[in-house]
């Protein structure tokens, strides 16, 4: 059979994936650079049966799809970054109530309505700490536009196997940009589908924090009558204020994250076995990195690069390795400096360096050729 | 169909009693009326789904045994509106304070009026916000005090019923939590409705408002029900004038010729089959 190739908007590419991925709800507002996203999917899932809806701000979208997915629903919302700051209410909420759900943020810059619509890496660190409290969160930074479609499949699936909302993390130039995308049959790809418990009604808690393991969310409607609150909760899902249940709840929502990253983990390195410096990028800055590793080891400086897929949680252990035998790390990034700093935590040995450059411009592989040689002399 | 006798403890939750409410609290006898309606509309535990927010009244699914969302404040109906849309053939209903319902809440009420989707919206107005104690709401009274209008308050108050029905629910009413048969009449009739309906329920914080304005006990704060409430049909007979410091209680406005959300798109989805 011949491949499905298509030219495709990285946006475009998000709603493929989560077609294939077999979302049958989506609720959003239209916000710049996303809106693509909802115009593919008001198409698609009607035609496929399935819920569309355009809600009366971010918050309301956020909401819907939690709601949709305590039906048993795979939900997705898209917006950008005023529309994440709205989100971040509900996403706490999906959170504490381990909802699965995919936000996408096609990132802008910012503060405030910031630059609609040029490029930014500004959102890195809302993503992980844009809520209040303690918990922990699932971020993707797709960096071409087949691997947005990919990265989409693979976020609904983690979003259901961990009961976790995950942020798809991209930016308005993967967002706007067209390429090649291979299109994958549903047999080619692994999709994670909600499930009902394996334990009848009677005997099913909807959380459970001391196995390790992950309790399926049952579907409401389906005759697990359970309650849903964002107030701390125990296994059963009522409230409480004991001591020992609210240590359980808050180790369980990192926990299950963290004590699963090599599961969760995904990154590239790109021409690391030789390298004197490493590049850390994401998203689109990680296109113009790799130009300028080709600029500086044509020039002689042998350059690679660690570039991270899932953000958060954050890759430190390959960092870590990496930097014991790589001495000077340099981080490009479109914001002020944000995975800088945890570079510099994993990276301790190594001289670490930044660029960081926030003009509404792409940083070019000439700005980080630049860099690179100014690196190399220091 | 269920057709067994009534009993408030095949309901409850019990093992989550006893409730957070204050005694003489008016939201117990709204729940009462609420499970008693639920029985005579004859709806399985399962396919009954409540959304709350955040407040005194948004407690009220915890204590229900049926699927229950406590949410963030002001967005129970969003959560509604996802879980409807998504199982339509689901009963939905939403628990609201007046404060999480129309100052937190007020854009997705009246965007889901405009919808006209098929849930029930039951208000619990006590015109204050009586779990952060006691400050002023979009339904307080001119003129009454509040921990947060100490001088009385001179923003003009909602009325719960107009701007439903101005903003397209297609069935609205009004009763109080001293009309407890008449409530739960009422809860029937909304529930059986098609469409979006909204039952505002005046009931009564002795604790945080009546104790501001003269009405410091719970028999004082049901007289002002019992006193204040004017029939729909024998309003149309009192002037402006007489009816100042008074609202109305009935079933004020119905309209079934506005299309439901949810079949709307039904229907636009078994159009697109065809295509």
């Amino acid at each position: 059979m011949s491949k499905n190739i298509k030219l495709m908007q990285g946006n475009e590419a998000i709603a493929e994936g989560a077609v294939i991925a077999g979302c049958d709800f989506f609720a959003g507002y239209p916000i710049t650079p996303s809106s693509e996203v909802s115009e593919f999917l008001s198409s698609r899932l009607p035609k496929m049966g399935k819920a569309f809806l355009q809600m009366e701000d971010e918050i309301a979208a956020m909401g819907a799809i939690l709601g949709a997915a305590l039906g048993g629903a795979k939900a997705i919302t898209a917006t950008s970054g005023p529309g994440m700051s709205l989100k971040q209410e509900n996403i706490g909420y999906a959170s504490m109530c381990e909802i699965p759900c995919v936000i996408v943020n096609v990132m802008r810059g910012g503060p405030s309505t910031g630059l609609p619509t040029l490029p930014a890496q500004g959102d890195v660190m809302q993503a992980k700490w844009g809520t209040h409290g303690d918990h922990a969160i699932i971020a993707i930074t797709p960096s071409s536009v087949n691997e947005s479609l990919y990265e989409t499949i693979r976020a609904f699936n983690l979003a259901i196997k961990y009961r976790t909302p995950v942020v798809i993390l991209t930016d308005e130039i993967i967002g706007h940009m067209r390429e090649k995308v291979v299109i994958p049959d549903k047999s080619e790809v692994e999709v994670i589908d909600v499930k009902l418990p394996d334990v009848p009604p009677e005997k099913y808690n909807p959380y459970n924090y001391t196995s390790g393991k992950v309790t399926p969310l049952a579907p409401m409607g389906e005759g697990y009558r359970y309650h849903v609150t964002g107030l701390i909760h125990g296994e059963t899902g009522f409230p409480s204020q004991k001591t020992d249940v609210i240590q359980n709840a808050q180790n369980w929502l990192i926990d299950k994250i963290y004590k699963n990253i090599k599961d969760i983990e995904k990154f590239e390195e790109f021409q690391t076995d030789d390298a004197d410096i490493l590049i850390v990028a994401y998203g689109s800055t990680s296109r113009s990195a790799r130009q300028a590793i080709s600029m500086a080891r044509a020039a002689g400086i042998k350059v690679g690069m660690f570039r991270p897929i899932t953000i958060w949680p954050f890759p430190e252990e390959q960092i870590s390795n990496l930097s014991k035998k790589i001495k000077k790390v340099l981080v490009v990034e479109m914001n002020m400096g944000q995975v800088i700093l945890e570079v510099q935590r994993a990276a301790c040995g190594s001289k670490i360096y930044g660029l960081h450059i926030v003009n509404g411009e792409p940083i070019t592989p000439d700005n980080i050729f630049a860099k690179i040689k100014e690196v190399s002399e220091n | 169909m269920i057709k067994t006798k009534f009993n408030y403890d095949y309901y409850l939750r019990k093992n989550t009693l006893p409730h957070i409410w204050c005694p003489g609290c008016g939201d117990g006898i709204i729940l009462k009326a609420l499970l008693r309606a639920i029985h005579k509309c004859g709806y399985s535990k399962d396919e009954v789904v409540i959304t709350s927010g955040i407040g005194c009244a948004s407690r009220l699914p915890g204590y229900v045994d049926f699927n229950t969302i406590h949410t963030t404040h002001g967005r129970a109906l969003t959560f509604a509106i996802g879980m409807k849309m998504y199982k339509p053939k689901l009963k939905v209903i939403t628990i609201s304070g007046d404060g999480d319902a129309l100052a937190i809440g007020g854009n997705h009420f009246i965007h889901a009026a405009r919808r006209n989707i098929d849930i029930t919206l039951i208000v619990f107005n006590n015109y204050t916000y009586g779990m952060t104690g006691g400050q002023y709401s979009p339904t307080q009274p001119l003129d009454s005090f509040a921990t947060t209008t100490p001088f009385g308050s001179i923003e003009p108050p909602f009325d719960v019923c107009n701007l439903a029905q101005a903003a397209g629910a297609t069935w609205v009413g009004r009763s109080t939590s001293y009309h407890a048969v008449q409530l739960e009449k009422f809860i029937v009739d909304a529930l059986n409705h098609t469409g979006f309906s909204v039952l505002d329920v005046i009931t009564n914080c002795h604790i945080s408002y009546g104790r501001r304005n003269k009405m410091k006990s719970p028999v004082d704060m049901i007289k002002y029900q019992k006193e204040k409430a004017v029939p729909a049909r024998s309003a149309e007979n009192m002037s402006p004038e007489e009816l100042i410091g008074r609202f109305k209680t009935g079933v004020l406005f119905e309209a079934k010729d506005k299309p439901e959300f949810c079949g709307e798109y039904h229907k636009k989805l078994e159009l697109l089959k065809t295509k």
